[in-house]
């Protein structure tokens, strides 16, 4: 791997939905994973079935990498729109490659381009003097120092179908051909290119052969018309790399409910969410270590009401459930979200945030949706919340929200966010192994036949934790109510025990909050002691932490403090360690600063600056460290905005 | 379905429970609850198998009044939760009971999704045609043009006819009592519990305190010379059962007899099964299709750690799958 800046290479593919990028970038990381090197993917894309533009970014090193890269190293195109809108993207030294055909196209020509990016990038290209076309973005590219390959698609399809088949099938190799003239280009050896095919199309030896052809051509036509190609960017493979999978977040999340003993899980259809619980269907019955196996019920209710009673109901019972969703359809569980507090129900909630209000931004990112999940209901009662930072901690943070569940016999939110969900990276294979499944207070049923109910399920206890009868055993029947109750759960508004009860549901949180460990609440990264701090939570972490490895190489000390348990707020490990922050820097994907103003009601301290995303788009180290470096300086607002307007 | 006690009798003081009961004298609800204690306890159950799912309204207070697992859901959502239990523990017999507006305004939705799935498990509608506990507006079973004595103006919104929504919505038993026909309703319950599948029970359940238009007197005939509004399927040649693996026609027929007597309103109004539709898969049964160890161990009953508390999920075939470290090529 090399690169002027970097020691890793940022490799994007776009196309109209439905096209087949997602294969492409599959092929890809695919390749390049076969070579033993590290990946960090993410995808983009619009609320569409087919036609609208969608991208996928590849990043890929000889090391794990924790964030994607808003300048591009190789883009891959088929067609205009990709090309016009991410040539700009791409940086000196790197490299486009196109369709010959898209060489000359008018930018308002480009059906699905946003008028503002034909505005924005005419007024660009005539302050260079340059026409507002294909031709000219790509000469603003060659400008640049960025290396320009027009390829012959229809040429190599062609040859490709030959006398004997059908030009269209042939056509469906142009992914495979645009990841392999990319290959070729960066000097990577073609076999690694077979492996992925191999393992892509698993058996179809058919499309594989086909698809190995079109490597082939794609490899000897780098070679007659590019002279083999002539990057700075090189790709080389790696030996001796430890075993490493390669999962997005959803399956992450998916996987820990797995390993957690997750049995019953409803939703309805919502981005970001529902990947979670076709992958949950699609594996439905778990293999177990005796040699068994388990099912898990996966059902997909008539509406987010639905899936969050039903899944409460099942945890009625003592199966592990839990339901996922992403903002609007959290915003629908709160009745049912109530309910669970007011009965101390172990349920989970997966609540994967999105560019929000009402429908917002449906398929791109955004952290909006943490004083919400922190408040959600109306009334008081106890609910833990915990942000996830990234793929692993995703896997890990699902397992273990379970535990917090039937412990503080509360509903539990883990948050996600649409970064989290589209990213897919290698990581070394999950550690089950470190997984502790603890029930909480259980009820045991005596023996014999003659003990009856009712149970006082409600007990008021000093931890404010009672002891639970699962429907169905005996001697535990009792009432459960979203109306004020009784020990044995019949409804009351009596106020000595109104008062009982509620005090005995708020002291599971005080609970929750001195057992916990503080490692499981926070983590510190970069130099403990370092004074420059930054305070985050949730999918920031990635950019953040490669953003320190930078101040790190400028000389600069800088620390990294995640906030992953945000409710109970973690107030008394915080507040000691923020002392000595200097300057305190909060860091977070939504407009008004929801962590900032959380920290600064619970530990009265404010930051110095925040630095906010709210485009819909993943923060990314470099834009990160930009603004990370001008508060080093001095020079910084309160206020950050991150914003790229190509992404 | 029933898991019935093997070791000694159950009777109906098994399920009573002492506890004051805040209904209006008169309501029909009392003649619903007696009747379902007798059920339950005629089909043998243990109490500690059963569990009450009661909805938002005066209907949804029943299960305070019975003395298994009752659980008081929110307004609509009763289907919902009921399905979970349900499905998380299929030994469990589950018996949801609601009100009219809980379930053909706020929970509609439940209701039609619930009869796609045909969970084996009953929900009974207290049918009264108004909202009592807030004070008698209009409830979707009110009839167009009505007025019940807390209305300003006559009902300016339709009737749904709950026996034909269930019945389009793939409910496999549909029946229908009368809260004032003790002995009646007590059998129909143990039919519907008995079903395996989703059963629907209307109960016609007069409000002695805001609906003053279909009161007791009115289902008696009392304005018509004591000639009863209400009669028994029974008593006519009616034969409500669909056969596993009856043909089409067959099941068109049935259907149509259904909607036939669902109609009658007025002057006739039918009481009894309406459909034992046998033909229909339960989504238990579907489960286990897909997934055979959901019969071996449910949800709740599956054991999913060791003693020291590690999991029992195998994920190594997962991961697996999703390695890349080895050249993916062929044995991957």
């Amino acid at each position: 791997m090399s690169s002027e800046q970097t020691d890793s290479l940022a490799w994007r593919v776009g196309g109209p939905q439905g096209s087949g990028v997602d294969t492409a970038a599959r092929i890809f990381a695919g390749a390049a994973a076969a070579g033993g090197l590290h990946i960090f993917g993410r995808r983009e894309y619009y609320s569409n079935i087919m036609g609208r533009h969608s991208y996928y970014d590849v990043r890929v090193a000889g090391r794990p990498m924790t964030c994607h890269s808003s300048v591009v190293h190789v883009l891959t195109t088929f067609e205009e729109e990709t090309l016009v809108r991410h040539a700009i993207s791409t940086g000196e030294g790197g490299a486009i490659i196109h369709d010959v055909e898209s060489s000359d196209v008018r930018l308002d020509r480009i059906t699905f381009l946003d008028e503002r990016v034909v505005k924005d990038l005419t007024a660009y290209l005539g302050e260079r003097d340059l026409p507002p076309t294909t031709a000219g973005v790509l000469e603003d590219a060659r400008r640049r120092g960025v290396e320009v390959f027009p390829v012959a698609y229809d040429q190599i399809t062609e040859t490709l179908a030959g006398d004997i088949l059908f030009k269209p099938r042939a056509d469906r190799a142009l992914n495979t051909i645009a990841v392999a003239v990319s290959c070729a280009l960066l000097g990577y050896e073609p076999e690694y290119l077979a492996d992925a095919l191999k393992w892509i199309f698993g058996g179809r030896q058919e499309i594989i052969d086909l698809n190995v052809k079109a490597v082939e051509l794609a490899y000897g036509y780098v070679k007659d018309e590019f002279d083999h190609g002539r990057l700075l960017h090189r790709m080389r493979p790696v030996h001796g790399t430890e075993p490493m999978i390669l999962v997005g977040g959803n399956e992450a999340v998916a996987m820990g409910k797995m390993a957690a003993g997750l049995t019953f899980q409803t939703y309805y259809p919502i981005s970001p969410a529902t990947d979670e619980s076709v992958y949950l269907e699609a594996h439905a019955t778990v293999p177990l270590k005796n040699g068994g196996e388990g099912a898990i019920v996966v059902v997909q209710t008539e509406d987010e009401l639905a899936a969050v009673t039903m899944a409460t109901g099942a945890a009625l019972t003592g199966a592990r459930s839990a339901t996922a969703t992403a903002g609007p359809g959290l915003s629908l569980m709160v009745e049912g979200l109530g309910w669970a507090g007011m009965n101390e129900v172990p349920l989970v909630v997966t609540a994967y945030q999105r560019g929000s209000p009402s429908t917002g931004v449906p398929t791109r990112t955004e952290q909006g949706d943490l004083l919400f999940a922190i408040h959600a209901g109306h009334g008081e009662f106890p609910r833990l919340v915990l942000a996830s930072g990234d793929v692993t901690e995703a896997f890990l943070d699902a397992a273990q929200a379970f535990n917090y569940a039937e412990r503080y016999q509360t509903p539990v939110i883990h948050l996600l966010d649409q970064t989290i969900a589209r990213t897919t990276q290698t990581v070394p294979p999950f550690d089950v192994g470190s997984i502790r499944i603890e029930r909480g207070d259980v009820y045991v049923p005596p023996e014999g036949d003659d003990v009856r109910g009712p149970y006082p399920r409600f007990a008021v206890t000093e931890s404010g934790v009672s002891t639970r009868p699962l429907l169905g055993q005996r001697g535990g029947t009792h009432w459960l109510t979203g109306a004020e109750h009784t020990e044995a759960g019949q409804v009351t508004e009596d106020p000595v025990i109104r008062e009982q009860q509620l005090e005995k549901r708020a002291r599971k949180l005080a609970l929750a909050a001195r057992e916990i460990p503080a490692e499981h609440k926070l983590a510190v990264y970069g130099e403990p002691q370092a004074a420059f701090t930054i305070v985050s939570w949730g999918s920031n972490k990635g950019a953040i932490l490669e953003a320190l490895e930078r101040m790190s190489a400028a000389g600069i000390d800088a620390r990294l403090i995640q906030v992953r348990l945000l409710w109970p707020f973690p107030r008394e490990e915080l507040a000691p360690i923020l002392e000595a922050a200097r300057p305190l820097v909060v860091v977070e994907s939504n407009h008004s600063g929801q962590f900032a103003q959380l920290l600064c009601g619970q530990t009265a301290r404010q930051c110095d600056h925040l630095v906010v995303k709210y485009n819909g788009r993943p923060m990314t180290c470099g834009e990160l460290t930009r603004a990370l470096l001008d508060i080093h300086r001095g020079t910084a607002e309160e206020r950050i905005v991150l914003r790229n307007p190509y992404e | 379905m029933a898991v019935k006690s093997e070791t000694r009798r159950i009777t109906a003081k098994d399920y009573r429970v002492d506890q004051p009961i805040d209904w209006c004298p008169g309501c029909g609800d009392f003649g619903i609850l007696s009747a379902l204690q007798q059920a339950l306890a005629r089909l043998g159950l243990e109490p500690h198998r059963v569990a009450i799912v009661g909805g938002i309204g005066c209907s949804g207070k029943s299960q305070y009044h019975i003395g298994a697992y009752g659980v008081h859901t929110l307004h609509g959502r009763l289907l919902p939760y009921a399905t979970g239990i349900k499905l998380a523990n299929p030994e469990l017999t589950v018996v949801a009971v609601g009100g009219d507006g809980d379930g053909m305004a706020i929970g509609a939705g439940h209701f039609v999704n619930a009869g796609r799935r045909n969970v084996n498990m009953t929900y009974i509608l207290f049918n009264n045609e108004v909202y009592g506990l807030t004070k008698g507006q209009a409830s979707p079973t009110l009839p167009l043009g009505l007025q019940t004595k807390s209305l300003p103006e006559p009902n300016a919104q339709g009737r749904v006819n709950s026996l034909m929504l269930a019945l389009s919505a793939g409910f496999t038993w549909i029946g229908r009592g009368y809260a004032f026909n003790v002995r009646q309703l007590v059998g129909l319950m143990q039919k519907a519990i008995e079903h395996p599948g989703l059963a629907y029970l209307d109960v016609l359940q007069p409000c002695p305190t805001y609906n003053n238009l279909h009161n007791k007197d009115w289902y008696a005939g009392k304005d018509r010379g004591d000639r009863p509004r209400v009669y028994a399927l029974d008593d006519e040649d009616y034969d409500p059962v669909i056969a596993e693996g009856a043909d089409e026609e067959t099941v068109v027929a049935k259907m149509g007899q259904v909607i036939g007597k669902a109609m009658e309103w007025g002057d006739r109004i039918a009481t009894g099964v309406f459909l034992e539709n046998r033909n229909v898969s339960t989504f238990e049964e579907r489960l286990g299709s897909r997934s055979p160890s959901y019969h071996k161990h449910a949800p709740a009953l599956r054991p999913i750690a060791d003693a020291e508390g590690r999991s029992l999920a195998d994920l190594s075939d997962l991961f697996a799958q999703t390695s890349v470290t080895r050249k993916p090529g062929g044995e991957a």
